[in-house]
């Protein structure tokens, strides 16, 4: 059987010592954005923890996620291929620009030269050409926006998610990051699941809407 | 992968290797204070031990004085850090204490007793500055000073250790609480600084440090080199007497020794339960405090931040004092009273010493280099396996890694030389080095769990979801971006290996001599010269780590603001 | 927890002690023993706070490496009982070989617990080469410790004696008697310390003070008893009732060691104190402890003497080697060098009539320290107590004096 692509819930039930804080079936298709919506605390964050694979184990999930056909359950985080965005960029600022997203790119670019250019190119992508050398606590909160995009990218992620990704940054530089963000995905055909607590994120993304709690 | 299998258990090792030897030594303790020693003809259980040490006139002022010291000291230090927080952090004052931490931290506890020591008696720098001029003193007065019978001078010679120490664990304990904004929050309502400070940060840091100030109380009441110089001793308190039991030449003694040293850890003990019931009391009266919405007085606030200040400055200048005072000895030919500078310098004590320093400099920095690195390792296994295994410490398992600093060393460290002389782990460097491993490890761990614990796990998430395994966010991200407090914490541990005196005697036979090993022995025979000569190069050995702990940092990390404050 | 480490423990008390695989060594076939003792290694425990004799040990290392191809490891302490601890934790232990104490310098109470808890080899000592130069008729002291009979079971290696000493600066006629010292500290409250007993020079003050105080001195020599204690010793406690208000600290604080007894005098805190080492203050002088200012004396009706001894414990690991030093130690030119003031300045064992005469020379050029006495000034010293007198005058000092009441 053709596994369907994209990032797909099945009867996922996520509960906190017998509440239950989120229920999901669905599946968000390469390309589309599921925004999820909630005051703090309805479990929005808990959702993108157990994408990822790093779900306390205080919670008790039942149910199945999968992406592009591979159940990620029984995969640590590293194998999962999905990328994520915070609030904060966390660049690590102990490494420079270049090296952070030298970070992300994955091993098979062997070559020194070879991965010198992707993260050249990958710079230049988004207008920081020549930032490699410079310390990331020396950029603009956009230019950290789109580095830590960059990096993310560069590890061929299969799906996106938006953890309040844009919620640190004022209005004008929020629509042209969250554009470069929504543009990039739906390029690439990446499934994307935002969670936000704003509704005009949820109006740029123009997908399907869940509101928890 | 074999790491794989060793992680979950490193918590369990580390737990063994700290409590493993006090508990056995402990039992070694206890088996002669009950009559058992069959080396000296001990063979049956009995009380007699103990009945000779409750005959002994001078048990009930030892034990006062135990308890007393115990008290003041830990109360005064704790009450002195506190305040200092309170008025303080956040300030440019507050950085220059913060520098100063490290170089008072590197001082050997005798050392800094040595030091106080010839600053404040009769005949000592102080008065040598004001005679005879201003005082008419031809002679010293014959004024009980040093070894007053209430012990205060030995209080206040560990005070000036103690609030280096606690300032360091309510430093990280402070970058976990992030005070800045409650505090502002307070202000805005009206608390004074140190008022709000008390009111609203005290008690989210006291919950920290409360191990630590166990840790401070129980080492006061159970001190015994800082005692003999500065302390009382007609009695002394209980632990100097119970060492000199152990060595009195009459062997009949080692009973009544090691019923001392059981008495001394009960008494530790029922210190520890006092300390616990007032902190129930103050908490109590704080509550009453907190709810009765005073806001502080500006003149009052103004008065205690002064205070505060005078009093910790008054315990740093009176080490960085003593220091001084054993530097000018080192050079000194002729000192006599009155003359505050000595007759002549010359260099033939450091010519006839500073030769014969590097073999036991050699030995302390490869001992305190092992001893930590080992401790580091056990200490990042055991962290590492509580992040990946979600093996969430249980608060309860916590106090256990106090034990080895809770415990008098006294009342184990007799047992534990038997330990490792029937596990034939004795007599060389690889079982110093294990037995300074038991001191290390609690504060290696202590220093580096709330840093470790308190890093971002989002950037662990963000680091696996590029595709990093566990290893390699350990390796890449983790440990460099824990470089800082990971540097610290290995300063802390090799200063404790450094200033182990006992551990390495017993375990390695007299045959490991190291810098402190070799100047206690030195210092036996008075000569202020030589004391001075040993006590700076402990202090350069403790100190040095310490420097490289700030300086690297700052060097691999010239071009990364993000990680200057970290 | 607790359950596991007894039970670690048990298996351990339980598993058979070291095998003793050893040979004792036989201290009568000389060649056999320095043919064994090459390539030892020698810890010798002795006290490690005096420059003096650290170097002096570390010069007698050098020589019998050197001469028998036996190392020499000084293993510095604070006390002698630390090392006789050690003897103790590893009998403990079942260690009855190998163990970590080959030579321990020692006297008195030390050398009178180990002997009777049977923790020393032996007897060598006497079996020893140069045992023959020993003034046994002379020195009564080098055969018996503090009254207890060696037995061959330490071998004597320097001779000491209580001096007292004063600054002549700052006091030109000191007190010459026990009860004169008291009328001296009535007149200058506050300018004369010992150590606290259990200290063994303050132990030895109070010997000094009972054999001058005592109205029979020969009951010192026997084993304390009941009926022979309270009358003997009652003049010392009035003695020392009617002193120690005048003492340094009016008694409230004593200096817990003699060097420290050094530092005071330095810093003017005291005029007068005592060693039991007569060339003691001499290399005070020389090393800018003291000035020059300083002389000794001894009492007129003389002072306590004794002698210090090196012992083999029972389990040492390199007997042979320990041996080999011992003999060493006694021989004249080692005991020659050991009396130069320059170097330590500690009285030889060793009669001068039974030497060669180059030997003799040796002794005869030595000069004496600036607040060195000739033997003549230190004249006969008085013997040491039998140890037991010691351990009831301790106690009950300690009762009296020693916990503030």
């Amino acid at each position: 059987m053709v596994e369907a692509r994209g990032l797909r819930f099945e009867q996922v039930a996520i509960s906190l010592a017998g509440r239950r804080l989120i229920a999901l079936d669905c599946t968000v298709a390469p390309g589309e954005v599921l925004t999820v919506m909630g005051p703090s605390g309805s479990g929005k964050s808990t959702l993108l923890a157990a994408i990822t694979g790093t779900l306390e184990p205080v919670f008790d999930m039942a149910g199945r996620i999968r992406l592009d056909g591979r159940d990620l359950m029984s995969l640590p985080t590293e194998a999962r291929q999905v990328g994520i965005l915070f609030q904060d960029e966390y660049l690590f600022p102990h490494l420079s620009v270049g090296a952070n997203l030298a970070f992300g790119l994955k091993p098979e670019v062997r070559a020194r030269a070879a991965r010198r250019d992707r993260i050249e190119a990958a710079l230049a992508e988004v207008g920081l050409a020549g930032f490699a050398g410079r310390d990331p606590a020396t950029l603009s909160g956009g230019q950290r926006a789109r580095v830590a995009l960059q990096r993310m990218l560069l590890s061929e992620p299969r799906a996106l998610l938006l953890d309040e990704a844009f919620s640190k940054l004022d209005t004008g530089l929020r629509a042209q990051v969250r554009d470069l963000v929504f543009d990039t995905a739906s390029r690439r055909a990446l499934p994307v699941l935002q969670v936000t607590h704003d509704h005009s994120d949820a109006k740029a993304a123009g997908g399907e809407v869940v509101v928890l709690g | 992968m074999r790491r794989a299998r060793f992680l979950p258990w490193a918590p369990l090792l580390t737990l063994a290797v700290m409590l493993g030897p006090v508990l056995a030594g402990l039992l070694g303790t206890l088996a002669p204070a009950f009559g058992y020693m069959p080396a000296l003809g001990g063979k049956g259980l009995s009380l007699a031990a103990f009945e000779a040490l409750f005959a002994w006139p001078g048990l009930p002022r030892a034990v006062m004085l135990s308890l007393g010291v115990g008290f003041a000291a830990t109360a005064l230090s704790l009450a002195i850090v506190v305040l200092i927080c309170a008025g303080w952090a956040g300030t440019r004052t507050f950085g220059m204490i913060e520098r100063l931490l490290s170089p008072l931290l590197s001082v050997p506890h005798a050392a800094a007793a040595f030091g106080l020591a010839f600053l404040i008696a009769p005949s000592g720098w102080i008065t040598r500055a004001l005679s005879p001029w201003a005082t008419g003193w031809e002679r010293p007065p014959d004024l009980l000073i040093l070894q007053d019978p209430a012990g205060l001078s030995l209080i206040f010679g560990l005070v000036t250790k103690e609030v280096p120490f606690l300032l360091l664990m309510t430093l990280a304990a402070l970058t976990q609480v992030r005070p800045g904004q409650s505090l502002r929050v307070a202000q805005a309502l009206g608390y004074g600084r140190v008022t709000g400070w008390l009111k609203v940060i005290f008690p989210l840091v006291y919950r920290q440090i409360r191990l630590p100030v166990y840790a401070v109380l129980a080492f006061s009441m159970s001190v015994v080199d800082v005692a003999i110089i500065l302390g009382p001793n007609t009695p002394p308190s209980l632990a100097v007497q119970v060492v000199r039991w152990m060595s009195d030449p009459d062997l009949a003694f080692r009973f009544q020794a090691a019923a001392g040293a059981v008495l001394q850890l009960a008494l530790v003990l029922l210190g520890l339960g006092l300390w616990r019931l007032m902190e129930v009391a103050v908490a109590r009266l704080g509550r009453l405090w907190v709810a009765s919405g005073a806001r502080g007085g500006r003149r009052g606030e103004q008065a205690v931040r002064l205070g505060a200040l005078v009093l910790g400055a008054l315990a740093a200048l009176t080490v960085i004092a003593g220091l001084a005072g054993q530097v000018v000895w080192s050079f000194a030919g002729l000192w006599q009273y009155p003359d505050f500078w000595p007759d002549a310098l010359s260099l033939r004590n450091w010519q006839r010493h500073g030769p014969r320093l590097s073999g036991p400099v050699t030995e302390t920095l490869v001992i305190a280099g092992a001893a930590t690195f080992l401790a580091l390792l056990l200490t990042l296994a055991s962290l590492e396996a509580e992040h990946r295994h979600g093996l969430r410490p249980a608060t309860r398992a916590l106090w256990l890694l106090y034990l080895p600093l809770i415990v008098p060393q006294v009342a184990f460290l007799m047992g534990f030389q038997t330990l490792s002389i029937l596990t034939g782990v004795d007599g060389g460097r690889a079982a110093v080095v294990l037995a300074h491993l038991v001191f290390v490890l609690p504060y290696v761990f202590l220093s580096l769990a709330d840093p470790w614990r308190a890093w971002d796990r989002r950037q662990d998430t963000i680091a696996r979801a590029l595709g990093a395994g566990p290893d390699r966010v350990l390796w890449a991200v983790r440990l460099p971006m824990l470089l800082r407090p990971l540097l610290i914490a290995a300063a802390v541990g090799f200063a404790v290996s450094v200033g182990q005196y006992l551990p390495t005697l017993l375990v390695g036979a007299g045959r490991v001599a190291t810098l402190t090993t070799e100047a206690v022995a030195l210092a036996s025979g008075g000569d202020r010269r030589v004391i001075g000569v040993y006590a700076l190069a402990q202090t350069a050995a403790a100190f040095a780590p310490f420097a490289l702990a700030v300086l690297l940092p700052r060097v691999l990390w010239r071009n990364r603001k993000g990680m200057r404050d970290g | 927890m607790i359950r596991s480490m007894t039970a670690a423990l048990a298996a351990f008390a339980l598993a058979a002690p070291l095998a003793a695989q050893e040979v004792t060594p036989d201290p009568k076939d000389w060649p056999a023993i320095t043919e064994a003792a090459k390539g030892q290694t020698v810890y010798w425990h002795a006290w490690g706070g005096g420059n003096a004799i650290n170097d002096y040990i570390a010069w007698a290392a050098g020589e019998v490496k050197s001469r028998h191809g036996v190392s020499v490891e000084h293993v510095k302490l604070k006390d002698t009982a630390d090392a006789v601890s050690r003897v103790i934790a590893e009998k403990s232990a079942g260690k009855d070989a190998g163990g970590a104490v080959d030579l321990i310098w020692i006297n008195g109470e030390n050398f009178a617990a180990m002997k009777e808890q049977g923790l020393l080899f032996g007897p060598w000592a006497e079996d020893l080469p140069n045992w023959q130069f020993v003034d046994v008729a002379g020195k009564p002291a080098v055969t018996s410790d503090f009254t207890v009979p060696t037995e061959g079971l330490e071998a004597p290696w320097g001779m000491a004696q209580i001096v007292f000493y004063h600054d002549t600066a700052r006091l030109a006629e000191p007190p010459r008697s026990i009860p004169a010292l008291a009328a001296w500290a009535r007149a200058n409250p506050g300018r004369f310390a010992y150590p606290q007993p259990p200290d063994f020079l303050g132990s030895t003050f109070l010997k000094q003070a009972v054999i001058e105080l005592t109205p029979d001195p020969r009951v010192l020599q026997e084993p304390v008893s009941e009926e022979t204690y309270a009358a003997a010793t009652a003049p010392l406690w009035g003695y020392l009732d009617d002193l120690t208000p005048n003492l340094w600290r009016g008694g409230a604080a004593y200096p817990q060691s003699g060097p420290r007894l050094i530092q005071l005098m330095n810093d003017g805190e005291i005029d007068l104190a005592l060693s039991f080492n007569p060339n003691e203050p001499s290399n005070a002088i020389a090393n800018y402890e003291l000035p020059e200012t300083v002389r000794t004396y001894v009492l007129d009706g003389g002072t306590i003497g004794n002698a210090s001894f090196v012992a083999i414990p029972y389990n040492a690991n390199a007997k042979e080697g320990a041996l080999v030093l011992a003999n060493f130690l006694m021989s004249p030119e080692a005991q020659a060098r050991k009396q130069d003031p320059v170097i330590w300045g500690s009285g030889t064992v060793l009669a001068l009539d039974k030497l060669s005469p180059e030997d003799r020379a040796a002794f005869d050029a030595i000069e004496l320290g600036v607040a060195t006495l000739s033997p003549a000034e230190l004249g006969q010293s008085l013997p040491e107590p039998h140890p037991s007198w010691m351990v009831r005058l301790e106690e009950d000092w300690t009762a009296r004096y020693g916990v503030g009441q």
